[in-house]
């Protein structure tokens, strides 16, 4: 199976060629440029450097989510048009589990987390079982605070991962001592080959159900939903 | 090149999620558009971060109903084409992104196209256009008079100071208690209603083609806030007349100001306003006087609005002088003509 995987969540843009679990070839690139000009270049490129064409793929695999909602979105569209018009199956992986798959070997709790601003992160808890990553925290937009106090009651050791985890290591630290750990630097970034291979035994979905995973409401709706009902509305997009 | 020109064409740079297929550049094949209208009333106008979740959610299935109702294949395309700009950068990016993938699973070229020669080409479905021509595009976002020299030319040669023509009449809309977009409905208030309060005419006798409208619409919020504080009911018809009014006349005299400057053998009235029935009425009243010549082509509302037909029609012109994109292509919210 010829699995193409993208990953655009956060600053660092990774697109993965691999036939099965061999990587034919991976580019992580790490520099505030825009996803939206390097990513179609580098799936292009990548294909000619495994040696495929575009009609030899099987299968798309998408970091789907949470993180930057401009930059899910670009891998989010550009996977879901490529598997739509190609006809072959699409797969959306949680981008936190895309990070805790870079952390191998251990029992500990895996916890990616990113920075959703205002003290606030997206976090999940992952951890090895038997060979496959079970996420054992859900995926969720919370306060660091709220989720530093959830992983205490765990007492267990837990290791941060993902570009944003050495930010907060003082508040980590403050509130798990010892029982943290946070990810080096190489391990911080994500791999697209990761989610292709979180993504590989996945049923896939449904191109057009496929939307990102956010995470939150807008703030706009938010707001809207303190004072409206959204029961019995006209439908919000309309073919006209 | 097959004799047939098929381009499948996307705009997705506010609040529309549109694919069309066009032939020849001039007919249409199919113009799927899907609406996020009754979202934004919600909010009183278009929220860019759900604008942009709507697009991801509709893009596949208005891809997928544009081309079966085209009833057209991938080996029929010739190019696929996508507003690239102006517009809102999230909403922009996913008509871009998914516009890319088709062209590079297809190996197909791809044209940028500029949203506002999308509007004024939305008239080659009328007619074929006749350069030189100016055009006179009113929207939401954009008020602005463009000389076309020649197909596919476009200079701006007269400009909004402050709010586009649209956006006033949503802010005026709001005030008036009109759901957004505002514009349908003050257009209808209008027409049952007189100009009795002779809002300001602003920038209708300097010496440029630019417009302003924040003038006028301080004036009319004033207006109104006065007669609430001083327990005074004013007519909303004759509110909508005399704001409408006034900004049918800045666009006539500026334009009229325009054909005098540049002479052409068209006008095209383009972008969403083009649909207020005020302002048809005032240009072909103005054109049948002043300017027996001048052709006014004013596309169908349906067309008037965001739609992907039109990008298809502008397209056909950057095909023929080959102008493409890479498979870097970005969006550019504030992508503009070059000015006169």
């Amino acid at each position: 199976m010829n699995i193409l995987a993208l990953e655009t969540s956060n600053q660092a843009m990774s697109v993965a060629v691999m036939a099965d679990l061999e990587v034919l070839a991976e580019m992580t690139l790490n520099r505030k440029r825009t996803h939206s000009e390097q990513l179609m270049p580098t799936i292009d490129t990548l294909l000619q450097q495994s040696g495929l064409t575009v009609e030899d793929l099987n299968r798309i695999v998408v970091a789907d989510g949470p993180g930057s909602y401009t930059g899910v979105r670009i891998a989010v569209t550009t996977g879901k048009t490529l598997a739509y018009t190609l006809g072959i199956d699409l797969v959306g992986v949680s981008s936190l589990a895309v990070l805790a798959a870079n952390i191998r070997d251990t029992s500990a709790v895996i916890v990616p987390v990113m920075d959703a601003r205002r003290q606030n992160v997206f976090a999940g808890g992952y951890q090895w079982q038997a060979g496959q990553l079970i996420n054992v925290l859900a995926d969720q937009h919370t306060s660091l605070t709220q989720l530093l106090t959830a992983l205490k009651l765990l007492q267990q050791p837990v290791i941060f991962v993902g570009p944003d985890a050495p930010k907060f290591q003082q508040d980590i630290f403050a509130t798990l001592g010892n029982l943290a750990h946070i990810a080096d630097p190489i391990s911080q970034l994500p791999q697209a080959s990761r989610a292709g291979e979180l993504g590989m035994t996945v049923q896939p979905v449904s191109v057009f159900d496929f939307v990102p995973r956010y995470l939150r409401l807008t703030e706009a709706e938010t707001n809207w939903l303190k004072t409206h009902d959204e029961r019995g509305h006209r439908p919000y997009v309309e073919k006209v | 090149m097959s004799e047939r020109e098929l381009i499948l064409a996307f705009e997705s740079s506010c609040d529309e999620t549109s694919v069309a297929v066009v032939e020849n550049g001039d007919t249409i094949l199919s113009n799927i558009i899907a609406t996020q209208i009754n979202s934004h009333q919600r909010f009183g106008g278009v929220v860019p971060e759900v604008a942009s979740r709507h697009h991801v959610e509709q893009i596949t299935l208005v891809i997928d109903a544009a081309l079966k109702e085209a009833d057209v294949t991938y080996d029929d395309l010739t190019a696929v084409a996508v507003t690239y700009g102006p517009g809102l950068v999230g909403s922009l990016l996913i008509g871009v992104s998914a516009a890319k993938a088709i062209a590079f699973a297809h190996h197909l070229p791809l044209i940028p196209v500029n949203h506002m020669a999308g509007h004024i080409y939305a008239a080659r479905f009328v007619k074929p256009l006749v350069y030189p021509l100016l055009a006179l595009l009113v929207s939401g976002g954009h008020t602005e008079l463009v000389y076309m020299p020649s197909a596919g030319h476009f200079e701006i040669v007269g400009d909004t100071r402050d709010d586009a023509a649209g956006e006033a009449y949503d802010k005026v809309g709001r005030v008036l208690g009109v759901p957004y977009p505002a514009g349908k409905e003050i257009d209808r208030l209008a027409h049952l209603g007189q100009d009795t309060f002779n809002f300001p005419r602003a920038m209708d006798k300097e010496d440029n083609l630019d417009f302003s409208f924040s003038g006028l619409k301080s004036a009319f919020i004033n207006t109104v806030h006065h007669a609430d504080q001083i327990g005074e009911s004013l007519s909303r018809e004759d509110l909508a007349a005399s704001f409408q009014a006034a900004v049918v006349d800045v666009l006539v005299h500026k334009t009229t100001k325009a054909l005098d400057e540049f002479p052409v053998k068209q006008l095209v009235l383009a972008g969403g306003v083009a649909a207020n029935q005020g302002l048809r009425e005032a240009l072909q009243n103005t054109l049948a006087d002043a300017f027996p010549d001048i052709e006014l082509v004013v596309p169908p509302v349906r067309l008037t609005g965001d739609n992907g037909a039109m990008v298809g029609a502008a397209a056909h012109i950057e095909l023929e002088k080959q102008h493409f994109a890479d498979e870097s292509l970005n969006a550019v919210p504030g992508l503009s003509f070059a000015h006169a």
